[in-house]
């Protein structure tokens, strides 16, 4: 009923890619467990584990789109460390993971993981207490990568550090993460990271049962974080974020105070950034400092660029699109092209696609598609009439 | 260029010095030698340990020139006797025969010919007279090293013979190598004279380094005589205050190194990103194809002209300029001047290029490092008031400098700097007046990534040359002309330095990582501080 | 300075708390340039002022003061008697009840006309209201009324970015009306229009300063006398001439440095 109605309906072309994206995720939460559990294996139909483990990463990644997409495409704000806000969630959830393995690690210690054993540590850190609780494990999800983006954004927005410069001091942000991470002393394991999960909840991680759950809740992460996102840039709020995408001090005049808009983007999608890092840990099985690797934020942007940024669609498809191409490429006799094939498609998005593939459907079949007619260079501090 | 002219400096100076030693005189009596050699050549035929502990003094106390020789021979087991012939001879390393009476080479060994054998507290004599021996070398290294195993050693036995080195010594530096060496066995020996004692604390005071603080230390704590315990505490305060010094200098050194290596880094992109507003991340790619072409030529070198190696540096910077230029020319006309005034598309694209780069470079020279040798004017390192000081290190830094003031005057001076700067100032009008803006613009970034190209040789020097090579400059590139004011060449340098500096000071209390972390955050709170950096310019024309 | 009609401080000069707009003594320098020189003037209540001047004389730059985008080196700005200008930024000078069209028409082009109005329209600005709150409900019939204003009613559903030049100069007034502000500081509002056009537009200026203060920069002198109210002329950072446009454009200094002979 609900998706008949939900086709039925008429609309702009985003409203109607919208409802599709929609009603391809609710699909895909119902049939995922389906295929993969009930359908019998030697089924054509049947959904291999290696297919579901690789979906949910691919949605993991596209929640990581969509959050850049909301400050990029919307507001701007290109950040080339959103792999940071990724991996912080991962590494909450990591440790909230750590702490279930209890006796089953290589030294049997119940409260120290095996990594501090190993590095003679006495008793847990500080700031490992309370994460042997899932809810407290879950706030900190979220509220750990929210803190990072409230203090961040807050300085630089106030002190009205824009374009480059934001970007180049996002990098140096998840660069001097990087870094850190890396180090023993930060008690979070170093260069190896946080591996060797058991259990979540009570399942077993490595369960074909877990792994459908944990692929269905990101889907339905994505379609929460999607109509979230879809929510808040239909808003004023979202009228303001393109208004200052496009001429940021002219909103300024207007008498709206940029910077709070800016920062509140900016957590929101930060926020949802450290969920899509913790739903991913557990069906990886281990997050690290590379992670934080400066590139692989970089890599996220590219998934944006390629779906269409300004389309909260084409972010998500963009990034399973891409990472759908690097499998392929990677997994094959093509896989010392990969980079070739990378690097070409940041050429050639930028340079011939600007509006990403989505963008560029959506122009194309809808006359006048709302909000996106300074797509091609979204982010441009236009304002120059008072100089 | 400017390598090859240092490079001759350097070369003429120690040629200088080498001869200068080799001229001066050092004699020994010569009736005396042959007397003693003929006593110690006795002893040796006995074959007795005692004899021969006789024997190796007397060698040391003969002053013969192939005394060095014989002793060598003894302790390797080359010194060989012949009880029929009486006479004693020994093979060098390469198996020459030499008589150890005159030290000439005679046709083959006696028949008869048997090793002197030793055992192991006659080696430790041996090695000690051959530290004796070696303080009385023409080589001016040699005594110097000699005189630093005395210092070690602490041998009372060497005292005589160190004194009368030290008489003889002509070479300041020597002469206070063999003073410290003194004073260092005057303080181990429990009969030395207080007055003696006390004087060799004046001495060692004077030396002030590591070395000498911990020899201070044992005196201060050991002392029996109450003066030498007092004076050596005195003495400890003030190498202590003098380290402190050394120690701060040596990390400014270090860090001073550390900038110019951020400043040849960044200089390049000082043009691209400071003068075009070009945000290239392939610059890294550019310092790394400049590596890779270091290592390319002295492949050539080193097959068709091993011998010429020391010119492999000085023709490597024009070819590492044209190659990353050209491959900047490339990147301009295809790829960035459809995107001017549009900095963050233009910051993807470059990095899509970074990638083709680095994958090209993995796939043709594979992904291991690569081995680029260093030019003898670059390896070695010499000490100046206790600081340690690398040739490559140090070359590195007067060659960045040389490359700073060159772009800066051809920015200031010739034509094609006059029209760059009028471009990036006004590029209507520029245009207008006849200026090819596309040219200047496709110049200025080949320019760029050229010098870029250039750091890429230097920094072969001190680098792992790999693919991975540009990626772990770009970062701190970006910073270091973000910190310096963009558009701002002289604030890049300060920039480059002050940061070398302050992460070699930061270092000594936070460790390498955390001193990077630490500035790196330090940097991240500045541009929000002042986000047009240290030397901003004003005015509509950075309005970008 | 023997002609020139200054704003004499003993007949003219209004008392502090009646000002509107109240400069005195402003000076700012760009890299030693003297952009605004000891610059002061009064605009009372429901006062409508044209601002005419060579290029560089300051009118852009003293438009940056008032409305914070520059901060003066010397000089007092206050707004309304009580407020403190050069303390405060562009976003609370707004709020306070300045509004300001920009010399090039800046509008926010890749959005509707009807949501550029909405986004001007007078009410809270805070994230949470836009977010959640009542800027969602704003009723429509307040942008129909100013869109009829400045006859962009059929146009509502287009991109701004897709309006004739005129156009959107007219859709920046009525952001400008949707702000309902104090005091309007326009900025060449006729530049780049047609003849009837620049008419229709002074019309429109002389009915929104019935119930509020204008600033109106402009080059287009018979625009300017139009307008029919009193001029100030700006040269070199600070006034020139002040009074009715006939009394200024007879004004030897302003013929010499402006008008030309």
């Amino acid at each position: 009923m609900i998706l008949s109605s939900l086709i039925r309906q008429g609309g702009s072309v985003h409203e109607i890619a919208a409802r599709w994206f929609v009603i391809v995720l609710l699909a895909a939460i119902v049939l995922v467990p389906v295929l993969h559990l009930m359908v019998p294996e030697g089924s054509a139909l049947h959904l291999p584990t290696y297919a579901v483990a690789l979906l949910g990463k691919y949605i993991c990644f596209a929640i990581l789109a969509v959050a850049l997409d909301l400050v990029w495409g919307y507001c701007g704000i290109l950040s080339l460390g959103h792999g940071a806000f990724f991996a912080l969630g991962g590494y909450a959830m990591g440790m909230y993971l750590m702490r279930q393995i209890g006796t089953r690690g290589v030294y049997a210690n119940p409260i120290l993981p095996d990594f501090m054993v190993f590095l003679n540590y006495k008793e847990l850190p500080w700031f490992w207490h309370g994460f042997h609780s899932f809810p407290f494990a879950f706030f900190m999800i979220l509220f750990v990568p929210g803190l990072l983006a409230l203090v961040f954004g807050w300085l630089a927005f106030r002190s009205r550090v824009t374009g480059v410069y934001l970007s180049i001091i996002t990098q140096a942000l998840t660069y001097a993460l990087l870094l850190a991470f890396f180090r023993n002393d930060m008690g979070l394991g170093g260069n190896n990271g946080l591996t060797d999960f058991k259990d979540i909840l009570g399942f077993t991680v490595q369960a074909p049962g877990t792994r459908a759950v944990l692929c269905m809740l990101s889907l339905a992460t994505l379609l929460g974080s999607f109509l979230f996102a879809q929510r808040l840039v239909n808003s004023t709020f979202g009228k303001v974020l393109i208004a200052i995408r496009d001429t940021e001090s002219r909103t300024r005049f207007l008498g709206y105070r940029v910077e709070n808009y800016k920062l509140t983007a900016f957590v929101v999608s930060a926020m949802m950034a450290g969920l899509a890092g913790a739903l991913y840990v557990p069906q990886v099985g281990i997050i690290n400092p590379s992670e934080f690797a400066p590139a692989n934020s970089i890599e996220a942007v590219i998934w944006v660029a390629v779906g269409g940024r300004g389309t909260l669609v084409g972010a998500a498809v963009g990034a399973v699109v891409v990472n759908f191409l690097k499998t392929w490429f990677t997994t094959g006799l093509l896989a010392p092209y990969w980079l070739f094939a990378l690097g070409a498609l940041f050429i050639f998005v930028t340079l011939a696609l600007p509006k990403g593939i989505i963008g560029a459907l959506l122009e194309r079949f809808g006359e006048k598609s709302s909000g996106l007619k300074g797509a091609s260079m979204p982010v441009a501090p236009v304002s120059k009439a008072a100089e | 260029m400017k390598l090859r002219t240092m490079g001759k400096w350097a070369g003429l100076s120690i040629a200088a010095l080498v001869l200068m030693f080799m001229l001066m005189p050092f004699a020994a009596s010569r009736a005396d030698a042959a007397g003693l050699i003929d006593t110690a050549i006795e002893k040796f035929l006995a074959d007795s340990f005692t004899d021969t502990d006789a024997a190796v003094a007397d060698v040391v106390a003969s002053g013969a020139q192939q005394s060095a020789a014989i002793l060598d021979a003894l302790a390797e087991r080359r010194l060989l006797f012949s009880a029929t012939g009486k006479s004693v001879s020994y093979t060098d390393a390469a198996g020459k025969v030499f008589d150890a009476r005159s030290g000439l080479p005679i046709p083959a060994v006696p028949a008869d010919a048997q090793i002197v054998r030793v055992n192991n507290r006659l080696r430790g004599t041996i090695a000690a007279a051959i530290g004796t021996l070696t303080l009385l070398s023409p080589d001016p290294v040699k005594r110097l090293s000699a005189a630093d195993s005395v210092f070690k050693s602490r041998d009372a036995a060497s005292l005589p013979a160190l004194e009368a080195a030290m008489a003889a010594e002509k070479l300041p530096n020597v002469k206070r190598a063999f003073a410290a060496a003194r004073a260092s066995v005057l303080l181990a020996s429990p009969d030395a004279d207080r007055a003696q004692q006390v004087a060799a604390v004046g001495t060692l005071a004077e030396r002030g380094d590591q070395d000498a603080m911990a020899l201070l230390r044992g005196v201060a704590s050991s002392a029996i005589a109450p003066e030498v315990k007092q004076a050596a505490e005195l003495a400890m305060s003030a190498v202590e205050r003098k380290l402190r010094i050394t120690n701060v200098v040596q990390n400014v050194y270090y860090g001073l190194s550390l900038g110019s290596v951020l400043l040849l880094a960044a200089i390049g992109l000082a043009i691209t990103f400071g003068v075009m507003g070009v945000i290239n991340m392939a610059h890294g790619e550019m310092v790394m194809l400049g590596a890779y072409t270091t290592f390319e030529v002295q492949e050539l070198f080193r097959a068709y002209a091993p011998g010429w190696f020391g010119w492999s540096l000085p023709v490597a910077i024009p070819l590492a300029f044209l190659v990353a230029a050209l491959v900047g020319i490339v990147i301009e006309r295809g790829i960035i001047r459809f995107l001017y005034g549009r900095p963050l598309e233009t910051l993807l694209a470059t990095w899509g290029v970074s990638l083709i780069l680095q994958q090209a470079v993995r796939t043709i020279f594979g992904s291991s490092n690569r081995e680029v040798g260093a030019p003898s004017y670059m390896s070695g390192a010499f000490e100046i008031y206790g600081l340690a000081i690398t040739y490559g290190r140090m070359w590195i830094i007067v060659f960045t400098l040389i490359l700073f003031l060159g772009l800066l005057a051809m920015l200031k001076l010739t034509p094609l700097g006059l029209q760059m700067r009028a471009v990036t100032q006004n590029r209507r009008m520029a245009g207008s007046m006849g200026i090819r803006t596309n040219w200047i613009d496709a110049m200025t970034f080949a320019l760029g990534s050229g010098i870029a190209g250039i750091a890429g040789v230097a920094l072969s020097q001190i680098d792992n040359v790999s693919p991975n090579l540009g990626q772990s400059y770009i970062i701190d590139s970006f910073m270091v002309v973000v910190f310096g004011g963009v558009g701002n060449l002289w604030g890049t340098l300060v920039s480059a330095f002050t940061l070398g500096i302050a992460n070699k000071l930061l270092e000594p209390y936070a460790g390498a990582v955390l001193g990077k972390i630490f500035i790196l955050v330090a940097l991240i709170l500045f541009v929000q501080k002042r986000p047009r950096g240290l030397f901003a310019l004003k005015g509509r024309a950075v309005e970008a | 300075m023997n002609t020139v009609i200054h704003p004499d401080a003993t007949t003219e000069k209004p008392a502090l708390t009646q000002a509107l707009l109240y400069l005195d003594g402003v000076s700012v320098a760009f890299d030693g340039f003297k952009a605004i020189n000891d610059l002061s003037l009064f605009i009372r209540p429901g006062e409508m002022r044209a601002i005419i001047g060579p290029n560089g004389a300051g009118k852009t730059t003293m438009m940056d003061i008032i409305t914070g985008k520059t901060r003066p080196d010397a000089g007092t700005v206050y707004f309304d008697g009580k407020h403190d200008l050069t303390k405060l930024d562009e976003a609370s000078i707004a709020d306070l009840g300045i509004g300001r069209k920009f010399q090039k028409p800046t509008v926010f082009e890749s959005q509707t006309v009807a949501d550029n109005i909405l986004l001007a329209l007078r009410g809270p600005r805070d994230a949470w209201s836009a977010l959640f709150g009542e800027r969602n409900a704003i009723a429509p019939h307040r942008i129909e009324e100013i869109l009829d204003i400045v006859r962009l009613t059929h146009e509502q559903k287009r991109l701004a970015g897709d309006l004739s030049h005129g156009q959107k100069q007219w859709l920046e007034i009525g952001m400008l009306l949707a702000q309902d502000p104090k005091l309007l500081l326009v900025d060449e509002p006729v530049a780049g229009m047609t003849d009837s056009e620049t008419e229709d537009t002074a019309r429109l200026l002389k009915r929104i300063a019935k119930d509020h203060s204008v600033i109106v920069v402009e080059h287009d002198m018979s625009f300017v006398r139009a307008l029919d109210t009193r001029v100030t002329c700006l040269h070199e950072g600070s006034v020139l001439a002040e009074g009715q446009i006939d009394d200024v454009s007879r004004n030897e200094r302003v013929i010499e440095v402006y008008l030309g002979r």
